[in-house]
């Protein structure tokens, strides 16, 4: 269970949100909506423990991430903006390095099927530096394939540069993932439909203040 | 865990020898300061003799300096430390690996090519070796203090002389006692307890240095 008690979030000397509680259960997908610039990736850099909240906590299992550090880093995968896709590596080279560093060690067989998933079939030994945006995104996102034991997934904006079929194949991915008792956050500016069950929404921007997840609403799995 | 360090290892040599050119910048620096010098001062074989292990010592610091921007700045811009960060493996270990490759590209082949400038400068066998012997135990200590300097520095805008101002003065002992053996050898004085003092400064920073970057990169990364 993912929680956030009073979060507040400053950027320079503008307050992005403030008092942001949450409180999100295991099989749910998170949605944070909002324009830009108004704290969405910064929200999810505050739950993944990248950047520290100027007020409030992030709780994972009711325990202060602070506190948990590798052991919650063990329970999630974060995506960001950033690919951390490596020009010089081939895209299998850069899917194993990856999975090692974030300590899911993974064989060359379980990363061609992962790339095979994700449409980069025929590409594993091709340098990343000739790969299109929407691929370099794809191979970033094989992770998530190799990742179905992690429970936690945040993911920063994962369909910019995907084609219809790599939103679809994502959207299911998510949907699948949540069922399954993960927990999935995700900011995206298409209205993407997943249908993944229990879906909760942060509604950033609304003047400085913000809606509190008793405000947002649940939407019904079809 | 040795693993780990090993997998980053690996990973960052592999990273170098795609981009050649970037070590061998190293190297070419190296290479050119120290031939310049006998051009500079004059052909005086006893002078040479005196100054030559002061000038490749000089030089090595100030090549293992040119390479410390490049250190972290890639994985910073492709997201990459971003995942370090999330690592469920300890930090710091992470970044031992990364200074121990660091090392393997620049200190250890600086060491090496230093066996070819004894012969250059007609300084005898033994303090040949002697020269080579204070790199080998002092260059590591350039990769990891310069590790802490170009993780402050990190996404700074000019941070390239920021990080010779921060790490200049905490390499001036090592230059001192490194250089010093050498010139304790020329003089016939025991020179063991130089390296003893290299050594004890290698110690102290490679258990110590790791924690610091790791905290200066989280910083970094907010």
């Amino acid at each position: 269970m993912l929680e956030a008690h009073a979060l507040e979030c400053v950027r320079g000397d503008r307050v992005l949100f403030s008092g942001l509680d949450l409180r999100v259960e295991r099989g749910t997908l998170l949605r944070v909506a909002g324009p830009n610039g108004t704290g969405k990736t910064s929200l999810l850099r505050l739950l993944c423990g990248l950047m520290q909240p100027a007020a409030g906590e992030v709780c994972w299992g009711g325990q202060p991430i602070r506190r948990l550090r590798e052991d919650y880093w063990r329970e999630l995968v974060y995506i960001g903006h950033l690919n951390g896709v490596k020009d010089e590596l081939s895209v299998r080279e850069n899917l194993i390095v990856n999975c090692a560093l974030a300590a899911n060690p993974v064989s060359e067989l379980q990363a061609d099927e992962a790339l095979a998933r994700v449409g980069l079939t025929g590409f594993e030994e091709r340098m990343a530096r000739a790969l299109s945006q929407g691929q370099r995104r794809r191979v970033a996102l094989a992770r998530l394939y190799l990742s179905a034991a992690t429970p936690l997934w945040i993911l920063d904006e994962p369909f910019t540069a995907l084609d219809l079929r790599g939103v679809a194949d994502l959207s299911r991915l998510v949907a699948g993932h949540v069922r399954a008792g993960g927990l999935v956050a995700l900011t995206t500016h298409q209205e993407v439909p997943i249908d993944a069950g229990a879906i909760q929404r942060v509604e950033l921007g609304q003047g400085s203040a913000l809606t509190r997840p008793e405000d947002s609403f649940q939407e019904v799995p079809a | 865990m040795s693993g780990l360090v090993g997998n980053v290892v690996r990973r960052d040599l592999l990273l170098a020898m795609r981009q050649k050119s970037d070590v061998l910048n190293t190297l070419f620096f190296f290479v050119v300061v120290v031939t310049l010098v006998p051009l500079g001062v004059g052909p005086e074989p006893n002078l040479l003799r005196a100054i030559a292990p002061g000038v490749v010592w000089v030089a090595a610091l100030l090549a293992a300096m040119l390479s410390l921007p490049r250190l972290f700045a890639n994985d910073y811009a492709d997201g990459t430390l971003e995942q370090m960060l999330l690592s469920a493996e300890p930090l710091p270990l992470i970044v031992l690996g990364k200074a121990v490759a660091h090392w393997l590209v620049t200190g250890l082949p600086l060491t090496v090519v230093s066996l070819v400038f004894g012969v250059m400068f007609n300084l005898g066998t033994e303090l040949t070796l002697v020269m080579a012997a204070s790199l080998l135990v002092g260059t590591p200590v350039l990769s990891l203090i310069g590790a802490v300097g170009a993780a402050l520095t990190l996404g700074v805008r000019g941070g390239g002389v920021l990080t010779s101002l921060l790490v200049l003065p905490l390499y001036i002992p090592v230059l001192i006692f490194g250089a010093g053996a050498v010139e304790a050898s020329a003089a016939s004085i025991d020179s063991t307890a130089y390296f003893l003092i290299v050594g004890a400064i290698f110690l102290f920073s490679a258990a110590l240095t790791p924690w610091a970057v790791a905290a200066a990169l989280r910083v970094a990364a907010e």
